[in-house]
């Protein structure tokens, strides 16, 4: 499946939370499967998008590319050399070429840190080697190019809304010339005024510098206005993963089918509800076979014991037992 | 007469050196069975208006002015003792977190029962019946068994339900609900609001919806005021609303919207951010942020005047509904 | 300059001059420092010059008392005749380096064991927290008798005399380490856990730079909190002591030392040896914790939104 244009491969990848109190022996405990055997690449220049709701595995699966969490399993190949078992040091310049946008722009901003500091550790870290007029000059092009005014530099976050603070992140991931840049839910936090100045940074942004996105969301619209492909995860497992425009013209997963329409619509109609009983089950019992079964209208047997496979349905993948017959 | 009517609240929040005004002249009104949503993003003041109502905002915050007339009586003068029959009795309330509702260390069953108890002269038995029909009605499966659970030992979504449950116990003639969906996933979200519609078309209850989402707002309801910097906005019709806003900053946030642009291009955006209560702008509160704004807008602040059948706090209104 | 304008402008300094009580607490507390560390300055005698001693001077009441007062000693003087006020000004600056050093100790001790428990984790995390269960299973106390009585068996009571104060700032800085590894373990655990902390990991700073840099400042408030009560129980802890006989030396003493040295004649008449001294311990004590609980007040960390 590889070919050169692909910039990020995972593979076979399944990350494991043990809850328990760590103590000497550390046995014992319960298991969260966060991330059941997912595989997907992502090409260059694409906007890819993972899809789900909360507990589906999305931000942990941004999280373990980025190295914040180590897999259980499985691999994360970046440019086509494996990275997720690097040690610090051999990883540092895939730090600079991946950078991450996170979601509570109150948390992710070193309260004690003014602007420039936060915006000039990175470069100063990656780049030893600049004079302190080439950082400054470099912040100020930086803020520039995201829209944010230069006189924030010498002031502290707490001065700062959430669309500023999350434009100031932006920056901040920007500093070291990114090629990949992870997204974790970076607009859910805003109100809606400032999420579309969010999203016109993060668009400008890709068309100036090339950028490559993996943008988590649970909001099915902004990934219509944003991705090129999208991957709809629930309960740690890729349902279906299509092109954008595929996706949205007919979802073939019944999960798919139940988060489109469950996206409130402002053509006048009004509200449906309840065709779909049940709740999400926990990620520490997993369900035998398909994880949705237990929600699924079109649930047989087969979909309680075996486990569906991502397959080629109608130009997409989907992970369906019956994906011909729900179209 | 209008069952519930809000004319000119002012609410106001004296601290230290000087006193933010949270809410400015504010009116409504809402007839029995009708719902109305109250629109507006963090720092627009519609928690606090919704708070004041049943005169729970929290101190120093306090009713300044106007009149809140509830069944022929100003809610904003009665006495803590008549509010406390009212509330959670005629007027329910929905939070964001259930867990604001729900007593973490009680049963479902005995906080139901308790609730009725404090408003009805009914035995224990009867409220029990009462309360596990209530839970059936939410569609809660297993009713019973639900009855006997601890809050921790529901999903959020059930927990919402049961907040609902609990809301509609004594048959109230008004639910407000303050972002009720807003800490669930898309399609619990989709499921309660559902749910909510139905129930309070069924009981002819009245609702307030407190919400950022317009586009749930736009489902569910068939007025909106919406609300900026402590101040109207706009309010009507909801589809009138949605299809043809009068007020720039109305109009911004329904253009902002990813599914109003054209997919890829570049999203219409209001400029700036809503001002913080403490360095509201002189003259109209979004002059800075809109497009319309003149001399007139940076002086004068804009009162609400009929348009059509909207309420319109913009001196440019006619302009703006035809740009 | 943007630091101190940011300082003069925060929430701390507003609601300080709004505080009386906290604004009272401060000066009597900052009046006790500047008056302890000036006492070679200020005092009317030197307590520790035998020349300047006089027996015939000893036990004269106060000034205020009717019979027998000298006008040199406005306190009056002690068994030894040594002019009081003098030896409190002296006394209280021991008992105020004793107290500022060994929590300078236990910061030094407590904050670094209770970042690396915090932000590295695992077992090096469980072992210093049971290794801190231990230490605060002995009492303050408890320690400081055998280590004293350990050191006066080992080295004579002459040696110990001149090394009083280092053993004292050991024996109390390394006895109440734990609060410091607690309290910065638990705000490290709950700032490690910030977007801001993954920001600088995902930059692929190294572990110590992020936690210097970017954790420790920000567990700074509660250090501040509790470093008053701190600096409280030390002096207290080092008046104890001291009034045990186990702490400073009758010839160099502390408020501590200079209590206990009166107490027995508290019953023949020359109460104030003890209780002059016990009520400068007692406000300078009771400054310290109003102090502390205003600041406590103020940077609550479930009321204080950054």
């Amino acid at each position: 499946m590889s070919d050169s244009q692909t910039l990020l491969s995972i593979a076979n990848l399944r990350k494991q939370f043990r809850i328990t109190a760590d103590s000497w022996c550390g046995g014992g405990g319960q298991v969260v499967s966060a991330i059941n055997d997912v595989s997907l690449e992502i090409r260059k220049g694409e906007s890819f998008c993972l899809v789900g709701e909360s507990g589906c595995g999305k931000s942990t699966l941004a999280r373990t590319v980025m190295g914040l969490e180590t897999p259980t399993s499985g691999t994360i190949a970046y440019g086509g050399t494996r990275i997720d078992d690097m040690n610090d040091g051999a990883r540092l310049p895939y730090r600079r070429r991946m950078q991450m946008i996170f979601q509570n722009p109150y948390a992710s901003l070193n309260p004690r840190m003014t602007i420039s500091q936060t915006l000039e550790e990175p470069l100063r870290f990656h780049q030893p080697g600049l004079s302190d007029s080439q950082v400054r000059d470099k912040v100020v092009t930086v803020m520039e190019s995201v829209g944010n005014n230069t006189s924030w530099l010498s002031r502290f976050p707490h001065e700062f809304s959430g669309g500023q603070r999350q434009r100031i992140s932006i920056a901040r991931a920007l500093m070291v010339d990114p090629e990949f840049v992870v997204a974790d839910e970076p607009i859910s936090a805003l109100d809606v005024s400032i999420q579309a100045q969010v999203l016109n940074v993060m668009m400008d942004a890709r068309n100036e510098r090339d950028l490559t996105y993996l943008f988590i969301t649970h909001d099915l619209s902004v990934v219509e206005h944003f991705g090129t492909r999208v991957a709809v995860m629930y309960l740690g497992v890729v349902c279906e993963l299509a092109d954008t425009r595929t996706l949205f013209a007919g979802p073939r997963h019944p999960y798919t089918q139940l988060l489109l329409s469950a996206i409130p619509k402002m053509d006048g109609s009004e509200m449906t509800h309840d065709r779909m009983q049940g709740e999400v089950p926990s990620a520490m019992q997993l369900p035998s076979g398909c994880v949705f079964h237990g929600r699924c209208p079109h649930a047989k047997a087969v979909c309680k014991t075996d486990i569906p496979a991502l397959r080629d349905v109608a130009g997409r993948q989907v992970a369906c037992h019956f994906a011909e017959e729900t179209g | 007469m209008a069952l519930l009517e809000v004319r000119n609240l002012h609410v106001e929040f004296p601290l230290g050196r000087k006193t933010l005004q949270a809410i400015h002249g504010l009116s409504f009104a809402l007839d029995k069975g009708e719902r109305l949503g109250i629109v507006g993003e963090s720092g627009a003041g519609k928690s606090v208006a919704a708070f004041s109502i049943l005169k729970l905002i929290a101190k120093p915050g306090r009713i300044a002015a106007g009149e809140v007339i509830f069944d022929g009586r100003d809610l904003a003068k009665i006495s803590d003792e008549e509010m406390r029959q009212i509330r959670g009795n005629r007027i329910s309330m929905i939070f964001q977190d259930p867990m604001m509702t729900l007593n973490p260390v009680l049963t479902v069953g005995t906080q139901m029962v308790e609730c009725l108890k404090a408003h009805r002269d009914i035995s224990d038995a009867e409220a029990k019946r009462l309360a596990i029909a209530k839970l059936r009605e939410v569609k809660i499966p297993s009713a019973e068994e639900r009855f006997e659970n601890y809050p921790h030992q529901l999903s959020g979504g059930m927990r919402q339900r049961v907040v609902i449950a609990i809301a509609l116990l004594t048959d109230p003639a008004v639910i407000i609900a303050d972002e009720p969906t807003t800490a669930l996933d898309v399609t619990i979200q989709a499921e309660i609001m559902g749910l909510m519609l139905d129930l309070c078309r069924d009981h002819a209850v009245a609702l307030m919806l407190i919400t950022h989402d317009l586009a749930v707002v736009s489902q569910v309801t068939q007025k909106i005021c919406v609300l900026y910097a402590g101040r109207l906005a706009e309010q009507g019709p909801t589809r009138s609303i949605i299809t043809q806003p009068k007020h720039p900053y109305t109009q911004g946030l329904i253009k902002a919207l990813p599914q109003q642009n054209e997919p890829g291009a570049r999203l219409f955006q209001i400029p700036g951010t809503m001002p913080t209560l403490d360095d509201v702008p002189a003259g109209c509160a979004f002059h800075p942020r809109c497009a319309f704004a003149d001399e007139l807008c940076r002086r004068e602040v804009p009162e609400p005047r009929p348009i059509g059948d909207h309420r319109v706090a913009c001196h440019h209104a006619e302009k703006v509904a035809s740009a | 300059m943007n630091r101190i304008r940011l300082f003069m402008d925060s929430d701390l300094v507003f609601r300080f001059g709004r505080d009386r009580v906290a604004q009272f607490s401060f000066a009597l507390f900052l009046a006790f420092v500047i008056a302890a560390f000036a006492a070679p300055l200020i005092a009317p005698f030197d307590p520790y010059d035998p020349m300047q001693i006089d027996l015939m001077d000893s036990e004269i009441p106060p000034l205020w008392q009717d019979a027998n007062t000298d006008p040199r000693f406005l306190f009056g003087t002690d068994a030894q005749g040594r002019d009081l006020l003098s030896t409190i000004l002296y006394g209280t600056r021991i008992s105020l380096i004793i107290g500022f050093c060994a929590v300078a100790l236990q910061i030094l001790i407590g904050v670094s064991i209770g970042l690396i428990s915090g932000y590295v984790g695992g077992r090096i995390d469980s072992f210093f927290m049971r290794l801190a269960d231990i230490q605060l299973s002995l009492s303050t106390l408890m320690v400081a008798i055998i280590a004293s009585a350990v050191f006066k068996a080992t080295f004579g009571t002459e040696i110990y005399g001149n090394v009083a104060i280092l053993v004292l700032v050991l024996v109390i800085g390394i006895a109440e380490w734990p609060q410091y590894a607690r309290t910065v373990r638990a705000s490290v655990l709950a700032e490690r856990s910030k977007e801001y902390v993954d920001a600088a990991r995902v930059i692929g700073l190294p572990r110590w730079r992020i936690m210097i840099r970017h954790v420790l400042p920000n567990t700074l408030s509660p250090i501040l909190v509790i470093s008053t009560v701190q600096i409280a129980n030390a002096i207290i802890s080092e008046a104890a002591l001291s009034f045990l006989g186990l702490g400073m030396p009758v010839n160099k003493p502390s408020l501590g030392s200079l209590i206990s040295s009166g107490f027995e004649f508290i019953f023949s008449g020359s109460w104030w040896i003890t209780v002059i001294p016990s009520l400068v311990l007692v406000a300078l004590i009771l400054s310290i914790n109003l102090l502390g609980d205003w600041l406590r007040d103020v940077l609550n960390p479930r009321l204080y939104k950054d």
